[in-house]
């Protein structure tokens, strides 16, 4: 019975993203009409064609799908905690580039058994991305600044810095990177070396049931929720704000920063100089935003986005701007945001209308 | 016919709400007609589309016979009609003068003939009886002072028939009896007034016709000096209510609770409380009357540890709790009703079952470290509902979906269930309905027997008399003067509220 009640209000919270997607995918196809002259059907065909194969269609583009899910599962995550607490930290991109700095490094030392290894750089790159997303939320709790300000002001910080430390102390010599790690420090490529997918998204997957575990089963989760939701009752309710917006941003970069480290010990071995930057942490925004910062949620749209990502390769083999991906992810959002809007207004009009009673 | 107003067949629906459904009024030249209605019944809604606020979806209005499509409050205006709202909209620091012409200023070419609008404040004043200074600035006069601005504004706009939404709730009872003699006099002058209210006592003192309005529903009208308060209460709520708390009398033990020279600034940074001395003892209620501003929020909010004090002591049970944080507030045996139940009390997200252990949550058996008991927490929820009534389908609903009553009835729950010493409650009964009010106060009675003490503070003068053994008054800031609940009147307490002296108390009666 209460089951019942729980999976029929998930399938009703999907129907919305679901709609939008299908939408945002009709009016692609009118671009691609436009720009290859092309019927409404053929585009349709066309462009589904392209995607689902240079997706899901075909083994290869399949796995790099999943390659490409594991560092938006974290990024995902990492909004969300944030968001759930009321905060905007827009500072993702930064904790994740700077911790893939921090796991290159410390990935680099010889002579570390293996398994010690990568834990160590995984616990290195998460701390790199507590401290900077701590700095953060230590600043709004303490002084009251904003922390979108800060964390994009941050995320700057993050580039050159890493930037600085690639190319200065670290770099290998004649290329615009550091050295490989070494094969200790590396997440175990469970298809074999061909293929990039790692054990990384299993600990993705962990995350994403920790940080249920975390939400709604602790007391911890239970005060970042209530602090998010409405502040003046949760102080009234004993809860220590300024502690709990300090936490939400450490756990919030902390898992930016995991997710840092699983990119570089998993996928990339080494870190590069940027000249801007990845765009995880802020696809990252958008995974969580389709999510509803659910973390169950977030795993099927870090999926979708993994999905449009890879395919932009086959769409413009099939002659189709690669931009069509940004389309369809920017209609997704618009979509959900759309969605927030009426829910506030509706909210808002409701709560007049009692009020003037 | 006779009637200056008519609306007829008005229904207004807002989501989930149906704030008026086929709604029938009639107001009669030069009467004093009472909307009355518990919170929520719909009477503002009502008000709000004569007053051209909200168009309504379905239904006409007349105002002197014509038909008229109530589109914005300037068609209001210009048809005759004012309103005067609950929260004044004045511009504070703007003289009396500056604001009553706001809008439809007398001109000198294109200047503001100052002059001119004293002399029209003067006049319009004059004619009515209202005594106020036309060059005082807003921020400087009283609550009723500004109120009788408002009024005027009405009128020197042309209002023949006036609306006034809740007049009495910020005023002192000479106050009340003031607007009283105000609006007779207004009356007398040929002007209709349609005053919304839930106070029984001001619809027999006020009114020639009363009109019951319950879940958006015209119940009734009738005229007033065929009615009385008992016939009233039951239209409006439903059912015979029992309108007197029921209690023995109390048997204080030691004090329990002490406020020790008090003082506080408010958020603009003023000075908000000035040296408070309160003392609550075991077993009693001790009531704190007063006219909304006078200081009440800062208390509250310096005892659980919300502002912070600039001197003074705080102390239960013998501990200095002064500038400690809520958590350890709560848990040295304060427990609080807030005044504001959707801003403090709840979040309104989390299911009743969240709620009912917000500020336990850390506390065996509800966590055991940092990990929640679910089933412990959903088995304390289900205990409160049944012993509170709470009218839920089951704990796992959102806070935000049960009416006013309900909440408060949780918040009540909870707050007793933490086992405190003392026990605030904050405006406890805040727009609900009858039968809740009765229910809180009942439990209210119920803890204080059993030992605890109750600080209640309350904007009903009426609330406090009925509950409390003794009443602290409070003005500026102040505890003017404390009565024994027995002896006080409501005519001593009124010039207390109002910043006034008892000879009595000077010569050092009660204390």
């Amino acid at each position: 019975m209460k089951n019942k009640k729980i999976i029929q209000s998930a399938v009703s919270s999907l129907i919305f993203p679901l709609v939008s997607i299908i939408v945002a995918m009709l009016v692609a196809v009118i671009f691609v009409m436009w720009a290859k002259h092309i019927s409404f059907i053929k585009g349709f065909q066309v462009m589904f064609k392209a995607i689902w194969n240079g997706s899901f269609g075909r083994k290869d583009n399949f796995i790099e799908t999943l390659v490409y899910v594991i560092p938006l599962l974290f990024t995902g995550l990492a909004n969300a905690v944030a968001f759930k607490t009321g905060l905007f930290n827009i500072g993702v991109e930064g904790e994740f580039m700077i911790s893939i700095a921090v796991g290159a490094i410390v990935g680099t030392i010889q002579g570390i058994p293996p398994v010690i290894h990568v834990i160590l750089v995984l616990i290195s790159g998460t701390l790199a991305g507590v401290i900077w997303a701590g700095i953060v939320g230590y600043l709004k709790a303490k002084v009251g600044s904003n922390e979108v300000v800060n964390s994009i002001m941050m995320n700057y910080i993050a580039l050159y810095f890493s930037n600085y430390l690639v190319m200065g102390p670290f770099n290998q010599k004649g290329l615009a990177q550091t050295a490989d790690i070494q094969p200790s420090a590396m997440l175990w490529r469970f298809l074999g070396e061909n293929y990039r997918l790692n054990i990384g998204i299993f600990i993705g997957l962990l995350m994403v049931v920790l940080v249920y575990i975390f939400f709604w089963k602790t007391t911890w989760g239970y005060e970042i929720r209530a602090v998010g939701i409405n502040q003046y009752a949760a102080e009234y309710g004993g809860i220590n704000i300024k502690k709990n917006i300090i936490l939400a941003m450490a756990i919030s970069g902390g898992i930016a920063g995991l997710g840092g480290a699983v990119y570089v010990s998993g996928i990339q071995h080494h870190a590069i100089q940027m000249v801007s930057f990845t765009g995880y942490g802020f696809d990252g925004i958008a995974v969580a935003l389709l999510a509803k910062n659910n973390p169950i949620g977030v795993i099927f749209s870090a999926l979708l986005f993994g999905a449009l990502n890879t395919s932009s390769i086959s769409l413009q083999m099939a002659n189709i701007p690669k931009q069509i991906v940004f389309l369809i992810q920017a209609i997704i959002l618009i979509f959900v945001a759309s969605d927030y809007v009426y829910k506030w207004i509706a909210e808002k009009r409701r709560k007049g209308a009692l009020l003037n009673e | 016919m006779d009637f200056v107003v008519e609306m007829k067949g008005i229904t207004k629906v807002f989501p989930g709400v149906r704030a008026n459904e086929n709604v029938n009024f009639q107001l009669k030249k030069g009467e004093i007609h009472v909307l009355l209605g518990e919170n929520g019944a719909g009477k503002t809604t009502l008000m709000n589309i004569l007053y051209g606020l909200y168009q309504p979806d379905e239904g006409e209005i007349y105002v002197k016979g014509r038909k008229i499509n109530m589109k914005s409050p300037s068609e209001a205006i210009a048809n005759g009609i004012g309103m005067v709202h609950q929260h004044f909209m004045l511009v504070q620091n703007f003289t009396v003068a500056e604001n009553i012409v706001l809008g439809k200023e007398p001109k000198k070419s294109i200047n503001l003939d100052m002059n001119k609008a004293v002399e029209d404040t003067k006049k319009i004043a004059d004619a009515y009886g209202f005594k106020i200074d036309p060059n005082a600035v807003i921020e400087d006069i009283s609550v009723g002072q500004q109120q009788k601005v408002e009024i005027l504004k009405a009128l020197y706009r042309g209002a023949e028939i006036l609306i006034l939404d809740e007049p009495t709730a910020v005023l002192t009872p000479q106050e009340i009896e003031e607007l009283g003699i105000i609006l007779k006099n207004l009356v007398k002058e040929g002007k209709s007034i349609i005053l919304i209210t839930h106070k029984l006592k001001e619809v027999m003192g006020m009114s020639d016709r009363v009109t019951i309005i319950r879940r958006g529903k015209v119940i009734n009208t009738v005229n007033t000096k065929d009615t009385n308060i008992e016939q009233l209460a039951e239209m409006m709520v439903g059912r015979k209510v029992n309108l007197v708390v029921e209690k023995k009398p109390a048997q204080p033990k030691d004090v329990i609770f002490k406020v020790e020279k008090l003082e506080a600034l408010d958020h603009r940074g003023l000075p908000a409380l000035k040296g408070i001395n309160l003392q609550v003892r075991a077993g009693e209620i001790l009531g704190i009357a007063g006219v909304d501003g006078n200081g009440q929020t800062e208390l509250l909010e310096v005892i659980t540890g919300l502002r912070k004090a600039k001197s003074g002591k705080v102390i239960i049970n013998n501990k200095d709790i002064t500038g400690k944080s809520p958590k350890e507030i709560i848990e040295s045996g304060i427990s609080n009703i807030p005044e504001d139940r959707h801003k403090r009390g709840l979040v309104l997200k989390y299911s009743l079952a969240e709620n009912s252990i917000l500020g336990m949550h850390n506390k065996k058996p509800f966590a055991n470290g940092i990990i929640m008991n679910y089933a412990k927490i959903k088995e304390f929820a289900r205990k409160l509902i049944d012993e509170f009534d709470v009218r839920t389908p089951n704990e796992d609903v959102a806070a935000s979906s049960l009416s006013g009553g309900n909440q408060q009835k949780m918040i009540v729950a909870r707050e007793i269930a933490k086992d405190p010493d003392l026990i605030i409650a904050a405006q406890p009964t805040r727009g609900l309905d009858v039968g809740a009010i009765e229910y809180i106060h009942k439990r209210l009675v119920e803890e204080r027997d059993k030992g605890r003490g109750v600080l209640l503070v309350s904007l009903e003068l009426d609330e406090v008399m009925a509950l409390s053994d003794r009443i602290a008054v409070i003005y500026d800031g102040e505890i003017v003067g404390i009565l024994d609940a027995k002896d006080a009147t409501e005519n001593d307490l009124g010039i207390l509220m109002a910043g006034g002296k008892l000879e009595s108390l000077s010569k050092g009666g009660v204390q």
